[in-house]
């Protein structure tokens, strides 16, 4: 990031452009990765595919909110207001967070883990559909003003290698992240058969979750 | 499936004609609404973006009051344990339902459009009717899918009214958005003659693609 060519009329304030783009795609590249997985597990009941669905909508939501937040900045920065009405990436971006915001409220709500598993499974094909679906009607709502910093070229070679570099950063990270998540959620299932096993407990687990259950 | 769907339609309008819980609860909304928004904005008349933006707005709140009464009587009183005992497709239940919450939109909106023509709208409303009703099938196509699907996954959690508005606001935008775009030049004064081709065509392209998203997983709502 420090090796890029400092933008002549930004500055500096341009360099969070390596951080937010690739967040923003990484986290919209989770959410149809979700759909994919929640796809999946409709078609084959495997639960584990709900885990994977849960677990990469949940990163995403995440790296959604640092995304918002390095935007709001870099147009703060940029334009000298924290939020821009006229920018489709940017709107359509909070629409989808807004929808997934959903996602944890609505698997709390239903108790029946199985059932959670698939109503969650619809919800995250049917927002997966929605995420491109949203990108083309905002898109074309709004005027250009928006910066089309990947097609519309003109960007020194510089700048590419750096921002293909945070992009596979990025996503990197959020690969890594999401199998240690899987790791950790897998773990504490196990931890959970085995005490119960130990203490000779019989029954489900006690409490609610909106995460999913997997029983090995 | 046709004969299927035929007889849940048959079944829901019947129900809604006796029982008249959601078409007047709706349409009494619409109005109140409107009543609001000439205090909220402290205007006599609308015109252009602002009138259309208020028209949206309303019947889209509207739809989520019709959606939310969408599957309580199957929910309550066994209706969905009756229809997984019939031997029929399970899709026709999405479709039937769809189709109703369609005819409700249509019905609500004879007696909302003329409501805001006499409080609120400025210009007439007859010139710029045969555009407009196109753009409300469109949109009316649109909004009945995703609040059907959206009631199917509601009506099964604890906080179902809670659930369905939060799910079906973020999925409704780009209708909203495109209906609203495609109605702001016919509202306004002087206006043009008919919608934005290029409105009506997103209106379409997201009916057709979401009908069939939902269409495709509708069925594993009901599987238990």
């Amino acid at each position: 990031m420090l090796w890029a060519p400092r933008e002549a009329t930004q500055g500096n304030i341009q360099r969070i452009f390596y951080l937010h783009v690739p967040l923003a795609i990484v986290a919209l590249g989770g959410f149809v990765a979700g759909g994919w997985f929640g796809l999946q597990h409709l078609r084959t009941g495997d639960r584990g595919h709900d885990l994977k669905s849960y677990v990469a909508i949940h990163m995403s939501l995440i790296f959604g909110v640092a995304a918002l937040i390095t935007g709001s900045i870099w147009a703060r920065g940029e334009w000298g207001h924290w939020w821009l009405w006229d920018e489709p990436t940017l709107v359509s971006f909070l629409i989808v967070f807004l929808l997934y915001a959903t996602y944890q409220p609505l698997r709390f709500s239903i108790e029946d883990p199985e059932r959670q598993a698939r109503y969650a499974a619809v919800f995250a094909v049917v927002a997966g559909v929605f995420v491109p679906l949203n990108f083309m009607a905002v898109r074309t709502a709004t005027e250009k003003t928006h910066p089309k910093t990947l097609t519309a070229g003109g960007m020194p070679a510089e700048v590419w290698i750096t921002f293909l570099v945070g992009l596979v950063a990025m996503t990197l990270l959020f690969v890594t992240l999401w199998k240690y998540e899987m790791a950790a959620k897998h773990t504490r299932f196990e931890i959970k058969r085995l005490r119960r096993r130990l203490t000779g407990e019989r029954g489900p687990a006690a409490g609610r979750s909106a995460a999913p259950q997997v029983t090995a | 499936m046709r004969r299927t769907v035929a007889a849940l339609l048959r079944k829901d309008l019947t129900a809604e004609r006796r029982t008249l819980e959601s078409i007047p609860a709706m349409t009494l909304f619409t109005v109140t609404t409107f009543v609001l928004f000439h205090f909220g904005l402290d205007r006599d008349t609308l015109e252009g973006d602002l009138a259309s933006g208020v028209l949206w707005v309303t019947l889209l709140f509207a739809a989520v009051l019709g959606q939310n009464r969408l599957f309580v009587a199957e929910h309550e009183q066994g209706g969905f344990d009756g229809f997984l005992l019939a031997p029929v497709d399970r899709t026709a239940l999405f479709v039937a339902k769809a189709l109703a919450l369609f005819a409700f939109l249509c019905v609500v909106e004879v007696v909302a459009l003329p409501a805001f023509a006499i409080l609120l709208l400025g210009p007439g409303l007859l010139d710029p009717l045969p555009g407009l009703i196109l753009t409300l099938l469109l949109a009316n196509a649109g909004i009945a899918t995703v609040g059907t699907l959206v009631a199917g996954i509601a009506i099964r959690t604890r906080a179902r009214d809670l659930i369905g508005p939060l799910l079906t606001l973020p999925l409704l935008v780009p209708v909203i958005l495109a209906a609203s775009e495609a109605t702001a030049p016919l509202l306004a004064e002087g206006g043009a003659g008919g919608p934005p081709a290029r409105w009506l065509a997103i209106l379409a392209i997201y009916d057709l693609t979401i009908g069939l998203v939902a269409y495709g997983v509708f069925d594993f709502l009901l599987e238990d």
